[in-house]
C-alpha cells in the first residue's frame, strides 16, 4: 500500500500529502508551493546519470595524484592511494585508515551500492526491501564525509606554501575526486528510495 | 497511471493543475558524457604525453627509489623511475623508468646510464648535489640509431663523454701503480686526456688501460710516442746517482700517465684510434726500452762484486747495452778458487749489428757471434767498475784492453762465457799488495848492521880527518908568514918591482928617441955625438 496506490502525493518540502487536481498527475503543493510528484522526476535516468559519471570520474581520480609535494629533495606526485601507503606508520595509521575510509572505501561503496539499489529497483525485486532503505539511508548519511578529503587537501595546500624549501599543491586528481563526490551525491539526491518498495507494493496489489 | 479509486473519509485537497512539458530524454545525461570526455581527454593527454617506458638493470640499486628516483640529461629531468625489482637470477637491480615524452631518439644502442652519487675519484669531486637531493641517474646519449630499451647501467659515471673530440688508446702494463679512472693524461705536464677505464687481461697477465686524449692533443700521440708511469715522486738511486723526477703536483697526488715522443724519433702520423702503446715505469725505463732481443751471457768475476746489483747496467764505453740479471758466488772445492758468476742481459744489436751485412744465408746469430768474436779478438773485456763514489754502486763495463790475453768466446757453453778482466780496484790492490810484498822482502835488518858499520867506520874517518885538518892548518900558517906584510920576501919583490918599474920607464924613453929618430940606431946619438 502506497500514497501512489492511493492516488496522493506527498509534498518533499513540507510534507503535506495531497491528491492531484482531477485529470492532473502533477502540480504544486497548496502549503508550500513545492512542485508535487507521485515520483521524483526521471529517477533512474538521473542517478543513472550522475552514477556513471561519478565511475568515470572515479577512475582518474585515483589514478591521478591528489596531492604534489615540491622539497628540496624534489617533486613528489601521490595519488590518494600512495597517501594511504605514506601516511601508514605504527603511529600515523588511524590517520591513514581514516583517509582509506573516507576517501577510498565510501566512494566506492556508495558507487557499487547505488548500483544494486537501482538494478534492483528496475528490475521490480521485492526481497530485502528493508534492508535496501537501510542501505541508501546510509549511503545519504555518509556521502558528504567524502568530501573529508578534498578539504584536507586544499587546506594543506593552501598552508604549505614555504617556497622555495617546500610547497604543496592540489593535483588533477583532486578535482576528478571531487567530481566523484559531488557526483555520488547527486545521484543519491536524484534516487527516489519510495522505488524500492513501488515493485514491492506491486506485488503485494498483484497477489493480494 | 494511478487508479483513482474511492476517496475514503477525510477531505483532502486538491492540488492546482500547472500544465508542465515533459522531456522523455533527460538532459542530466549529458553529465556522464562530459565526464566521459574530460576523463577521456585527460588519459589521451596522459598517454601521450609518456614517452617510453625503458629498463636499466643496475648492479644495485642502493640510493634508488621508486617514484622518486629521476634521470637526468644535462640537468634536465627525462625520466623516472617507476618501479625497483629484483632481476631473475637475484644478482642485480632492474628498475623501469618512464622517461619523458619525445625522449625515443635518445634511447639508442650505445646510450649510457649510470647512478650520480658523491664521489671522489682521483682528481675530481663529483655530485656533491646528490647528498642532498639524494642520487639519481645520469645519461649520456650514444650515436647509435638503432633503438634500444633496456640497458645495463655503468658501475661509474664515463669519465669521458662520447660527445668530446678526442681519441681513446690502449696502454698494456704489468703494473696499475696508482692509475684510477679519471687519472689525468699528461702531455708535458698539461692534462690532456683522462683514463677512461682499466681492467685485467683475461689472462691475467697484463693490464689494460684504456685512456682518452682530448682533441687538439690526441695528434701529438704517434706509433713513436712512449707512455709511462708519472706517479708522484719518481727516485731512483742508479750508478748515475740520485734522481727525483716528478710531473705536476696534482700527478704527486693523484698519480698520472705521461707521454712524449723523442724529439729524435721520426715524425709519424699520429696513431689510429684504439691503437696499443706499453705503459713503462717511468721515463727513462720509456726511452730506453728493454733490450728486444736480449741474450744472455755469463761474466766470472775473481775480485769482488761489492756494489754490483741485479738491474746494474752494462756499458759499451758508456753506452748501456744490458743490465746484471743474475749474481751468484762459486768456490772450486780443489783449488780453492772463488769466482762470481754474473749473468748479464745484452742486446748486441745496440752495438750495431747492422754494421755487418746480413748477407743471405747469414742470420742474426751468426752476425751476433761474428761481432762477439770480433770484438773479444779485438781486446773487449769485461770489468767491474764503481759508477758512483758515493754509493758504492757499481756496474759493468766492456772496455777494449789491447794488453789483455788473446782468448776466444766458447760458444758451446751456456750460457756463453764473455772474458772478464780484473777490474780498476783490483789493479790497484794488486799494485799495493806488490809494493808492500817488495817491502816485506827487503833485509832490512842487515841494511840496519851495514848502517851501523858505516857509521863506526865514519867515526874514525873523522879522527883521521881531524888530523889531516891540523896539517893543513900548519901548512896555511906557513903559507901566512911566506906572505906576511912584514915579510923579507915581499920586500924583496917590491924592491924587484921598482927595478922593473924603472927598466920600463928607461925602455920607453928609448921607444919614445927611436920613434923620432930611428937614424939614431945607425948614427947614433946626434947631440952626444956633436
Amino acid at each position: 500500500m502506497t500514497a501512489m496506490q492511493q492516488g496522493l502525493q506527498s509534498c518533499e518540502g513540507c510534507g503535506l500529502l495531497s491528491r492531484p487536481a482531477p485529470g492532473e498527475n502533477e502540480g504544486r503543493c497548496p502549503r508550500c508551493d513545492e512542485e508535487l510528484t507521485f515520483r521524483k522526476p526521471a529517477s533512474f535516468q538521473r542517478t543513472w546519470a550522475y552514477l556513471i559519471a561519478a565511475a568515470i570520474c572515479y577512475v582518474p581520480a585515483n589514478l591521478l595524484p591528489v596531492l604534489t609535494t615540491t622539497t628540496a629533495a624534489g617533486a613528489e606526485s601521490d595519488t590518494i592511494m600512495q597517501g594511504v601507503v605514506l601516511l601508514w606508520s605504527p603511529t600515523g595509521w588511524p590517520l591513514s585508515l581514516i583517509v582509506l575510509v573516507a576517501s577510498i572505501m565510501i566512494p566506492s561503496a556508495k558507487i557499487l551500492a547505488l548500483a544494486y539499489l537501482l538494478i534492483t529497483s528496475q528490475r521490480g525485486s521485492a526481497e530485502n526491501n528493508e534492508q535496501r532503505v537501510r542501505l541508501y539511508r546510509m549511503i545519504e548519511f555518509i556521502g558528504r564525509w567524502s568530501m573529508v578529503d578534498v578539504f584536507v587537501d586544499t587546506f594543506t595546500a593552501a598552508l604549505i606554501q614555504l617556497q622555495p624549501l617546500m610547497s604543496v599543491e592540489p593535483g588533477p586528481g583532486l578535482v576528478f575526486f571531487a567530481a566523484v563526490v559531488v557526483f555520488t551525491m547527486l545521484a543519491v539526491e536524484s534516487f527516489d528510495p519510495r522505488l524500492i518498495w513501488d515493485s514491492a507494493s506491486t506485488k503485494e496489489v498483484t497477489y493480494a | 497511471m494511478p487508479e483513482h479509486e474511492p476517496p475514503s473519509p477525510p477531505p483532502i485537497p486538491e492540488s492546482r493543475a500547472v500544465p508542465k512539458k515533459r522531456t522523455r530524454f533527460s538532459l542530466v545525461w549529458f553529465i556522464p558524457i562530459l565526464a566521459a570526455i574530460v576523463g577521456a581527454w585527460v588519459a589521451v593527454t596522459r598517454v601521450l604525453g609518456q614517452g617510453p617506458e625503458i629498463t636499466i638493470i643496475f648492479k644495485s640499486a642502493e640510493g634508488l627509489d621508486a617514484g622518486k628516483t629521476k634521470i637526468h640529461y644535462n640537468g634536465v629531468d627525462v625520466g623516472t623511475i617507476t618501479a625497483i625489482r629484483l632481476t631473475d637470477d637475484h644478482r642485480h637491480a632492474i628498475a623501469t623508468a618512464q622517461m619523458a615524452p619525445k625522449t625515443d631518439e635518445f634511447l639508442v644502442e650505445d646510450t649510457k646510464f649510470w647512478v650520480v652519487r658523491p664521489r671522489i675519484s682521483g682528481a675530481n669531486i663529483s655530485g656533491l648535489g646528490t647528498l642532498i637531493s639524494g642520487a639519481y641517474i645520469g645519461m649520456e646519449i650514444g650515436q647509435s640509431k638503432s633503438e634500444k630499451s633496456n640497458f645495463v647501467a655503468l658501475d661509474a659515471p664515463p669519465v669521458v663523454s662520447g660527445e668530446m673530440p678526442g681519441r681513446f688508446f690502449i696502454l698494456k702494463t704489468l703494473d696499475l701503480g696508482s692509475i684510477d679512472t679519471g687519472t689525468p693524461i699528461l702531455f708535458r705536464r698539461l692534462q690532456v686526456g683522462q683514463v677512461a677505464s682499466y681492467e685485467l687481461d683475461k689472462d691475467g697477465k697484463y693490464l689494460t688501460v684504456k685512456i682518452f686524449v682530448r682533441a687538439p692533443y690526441d695528434q701529438y700521440v704517434n706509433p713513436n710516442t712512449r707512455f709511462w708511469h708519472a706517479s708522484g715522486f719518481d727516485v731512483s738511486l742508479t750508478a748515475n746517482g740520485l734522481k727525483v723526477q716528478t710531473q705536476s703536483l696534482l700527478s704527486i697526488i693523484v698519480g698520472g700517465i705521461a707521454f712524449e715522443t723523442a724529439p729524435t724519433a721520426l715524425i709519424l702520423p699520429a696513431a689510429e684510434e684504439k691503437a696499443v702503446f706499453i705503459l713503462y715505469g717511468n721515463r727513462t725505463e720509456a726511452f730506453n726500452p728493454p733490450p728486444r732481443n736480449p741474450q744472455t751471457y755469463q761474466l766470472v768475476f775473481k775480485d769482488t762484486v761489492r756494489g754490483l746489483t741485479p738491474g746494474a747496467p752494462v756499458e759499451f764505453r758508456g753506452i748501456p747495452i744490458g743490465e746484471v740479471t743474475d749474481i751468484s758466488a762459486q768456490i772450486d772445492l780443489k783449488t780453492f778458487e772463488f769466482a762470481v758468476p754474473v749473468l748479464i742481459r745484452l742486446d748486441p744489436q745496440r752495438l750495431g749489428v747492422k754494421v755487418f751485412d746480413l748477407g743471405p744465408g747469414s742470420n742474426l746469430e751468426t752476425a751476433r757471434r761474428k761481432l762477439i768474436d770480433a770484438l773479444v779478438a779485438h781486446g773487449v773485456r769485461a770489468q767491474l767498475r764503481t759508477g758512483n763514489l758515493l754509493t758504492g754502486s757499481a756496474y759493468v763495463a766492456l772496455d777494449v784492453f789491447p794488453s789483455a790475453p788473446k782468448t776466444t768466446v766458447d760458444w758451446a757453453q751456456s750460457p756463453v762465457q764473455l772474458p772478464t778482466t780484473a777490474g780498476q780496484f783490483a789493479n790497484a790492490e794488486a799494485t799495493v799488495e806488490d809494493i808492500l810484498n817488495k817491502l816485506d822482502k827487503m833485509p832490512l835488518k842487515e841494511i840496519g848492521d851495514n848502517l851501523n858499520k858505516a857509521i863506526t867506520d865514519l867515526d874514525l874517518t873523522l879522527a883521521s880527518a881531524r888530523g889531516t885538518l891540523t896539517s893543513a892548518q900548519g901548512t896555511f900558517d906557513n903559507t901566512s908568514n911566506l906572505t906576511g906584510a912584514n915579510s923579507s920576501q915581499v920586500q924583496q919583490l917590491n924592491e924587484t918591482l921598482k927595478e922593473v918599474s924603472r927598466a920600463a920607464r928607461s925602455l920607453r924613453v928609448l921607444a919614445d928617441y927611436l920613434e923620432g929618430h930611428p937614424e939614431s940606431l945607425i948614427r947614433g946619438k946626434k947631440g952626444e955625438a956633436k
